[in-house]
């Protein structure tokens, strides 16, 4: 039940797109077309995740019992920059026009709040290993459903006849904040 | 002794080493062998990344290129010469890319064109001209002087004139098309680089209002048109150039009474100086 709680509180109620404004910038950057979207929400879920299992394991294994706590920002960084060249490589190998289409959003995850807080969130919540996973999990599922969403909005919104003005990153910024006000709808339901 | 820099150090520079060694690790098994010829064409290219080819980019366009998804001569800034390398890097023949240059199609500067009754003290930007009540010209189809091609040029080959008219610096220009895109009203037009006669107007209005606001605008009056055997069609009040059936000789030019359709160069001037 406690883990449930911690799952849909990460991907939903506390979005951490939606709700924390975090990992703002493939959100807005690779949410035009629901395939790469969808992909570049697995590619951060994938990455959390790990992220979450490695950060806590030399979080609490290695910084706590030497008292390098202050070294926490500076090991997260070196976990999440690791992992997003593993999963550069991998997608690179494994499908290329998927890593075109992804583009330089990739490698920024690197640089991506989103995984950072996540990192960080673990620590100030105190969470067990199995509860810092499954946090992970939920953050991730969260992001690709903020992300899949907006790209179906922004779909719909290509054949929509914007003024002038609006086009481009303006009308998306917009359907971003109106996005974060249904998301609104769950506040409050799990702390 | 305080040991916490030292402990510092070696927890880090532990797991910096330890995911040092994964990542090597990984880019053995996932290594993605690269085609040899995109490097080799990417080197062709002038690497500009103007994005004149319709690709995000130098290398993107070689890609393009070797996969066979664009033409070898599809890069508009290298012009000749790159068309050349970069088919002789891919074995096939580059045919004949005659270069193209972007013309202005308004004359109508600040002594020729009339201006409104009210200033505008707004940006210098043709865009944001265009939107505020269309800048401060009577006439609403041509330049607005505002100079938006002259930035957009990364080759610094548009320069204003003294009368608030661009011109192309044709040794400079790459013909990238950069300011065709810049443009809000649409004037200027890529072309090739040995067309000669232009029509240097995009003024519809009726030949009376077109007259008054503009000392050098198409009348609409189609004289050329007429003379001309198909080479000139008028279209709701301006002349249209149809090249393939134009007829330099045909044209009177000296009947047109603002000089709206005229030669680029005198060719016959330079003839006789020569």
């Amino acid at each position: 039940m406690e883990l449930l709680v911690i799952f849909f509180g990460a991907a939903v109620v506390n979005n951490f797109v939606l709700s924390y404004f975090l990992g703002i910038c493939p959100f807005i950057g690779v949410s035009n077309k629901i395939s790469s979207a969808f992909s570049m929400g697995l590619a951060a879920t994938f990455v959390m995740v790990l992220t979450a299992i490695v950060s806590w394991l030399i979080y609490n294994l290695i910084l706590v019992p030497y008292d390098l706590d202050f070294l926490q920002y500076v090991a997260f960084i070196l976990v999440i920059a690791s992992l997003v060249q593993f999963v550069e490589m991998f997608i690179k190998k494994m499908s290329r026009p998927l890593y075109r289409a992804l583009g330089i959003f990739l490698p920024l995850i690197t640089t991506n709040c989103a995984i950072l807080g996540l990192a960080l969130f673990i620590v100030l919540r105190d969470y067990s290993f199995v509860e810092s996973v499954v946090f992970g999990v939920g953050a991730g599922a969260g992001f690709t459903l903020a992300i899949t969403i907006m790209a179906g909005i922004r779909e719909e919104l290509d054949l929509a006849d914007v003024p002038k003005a609006f086009q481009g990153a303006p009308i998306t910024l917009i359907v971003a904040g109106i996005l974060a006000l249904a998301f609104m709808g769950f506040a409050g339901m799990i702390s | 002794m305080d040991y916490t820099f030292l402990i510092a150090l070696t927890t880090m520079g532990g797991l910096g080493l330890i995911f040092a060694g994964g990542l090597a690790l990984a880019d053995r098994k996932l290594r993605v062998e690269e085609n040899p010829l995109i490097a080799k064409v990417n080197e062709a290219l002038p690497g500009a990344n103007c994005g004149g080819c319709g690709k995000a980019g130098c290398y993107d366009f070689a890609v393009n290129v070797v996969e066979g998804s664009a033409p070898v001569n599809g890069c508009p800034v290298g012009g000749t010469d790159t068309a050349q390398a970069v088919a002789l890097i891919m074995g096939v023949d580059a045919g004949n890319n005659i270069k193209m240059i972007p013309r202005i199609h308004c004359r109508g500067g600040n002594s020729e064109a009339v201006k409104k009754m009210v200033n505008y003290y707004g940006p210098i930007s043709c865009s944001a001209m265009s939107i505020v009540s269309g800048g401060d010209k009577m006439c609403y189809y041509g330049c607005l002087g505002g100079g938006d091609c002259v930035t957009a040029c990364p080759f610094d080959a548009m320069v204003m004139n003294n009368d608030g008219i661009p011109e192309v610096i044709e040794e400079l220009c790459t013909g990238c098309g950069m300011c065709v895109q810049a443009c809000p009203r649409d004037i200027i037009e890529m072309h090739p680089i040995d067309r000669n006669v232009f029509i240097f107007c995009r003024n519809h209005d009726d030949p009376r209002t077109s007259k008054d606001v503009c000392a050098v605008a198409c009348l609409g009056c189609g004289i050329c048109s007429r003379k001309s055997d198909g080479g000139v069609e008028m279209v709701d009040n301006l002349g249209v150039i149809n090249y393939s059936l134009l007829d330099e000789s045909k044209i009177p030019f000296d009947k047109c009474k603002t000089g709206a359709i005229a030669k680029l160069r005198d060719v016959s001037n330079e003839e006789i100086v020569n």
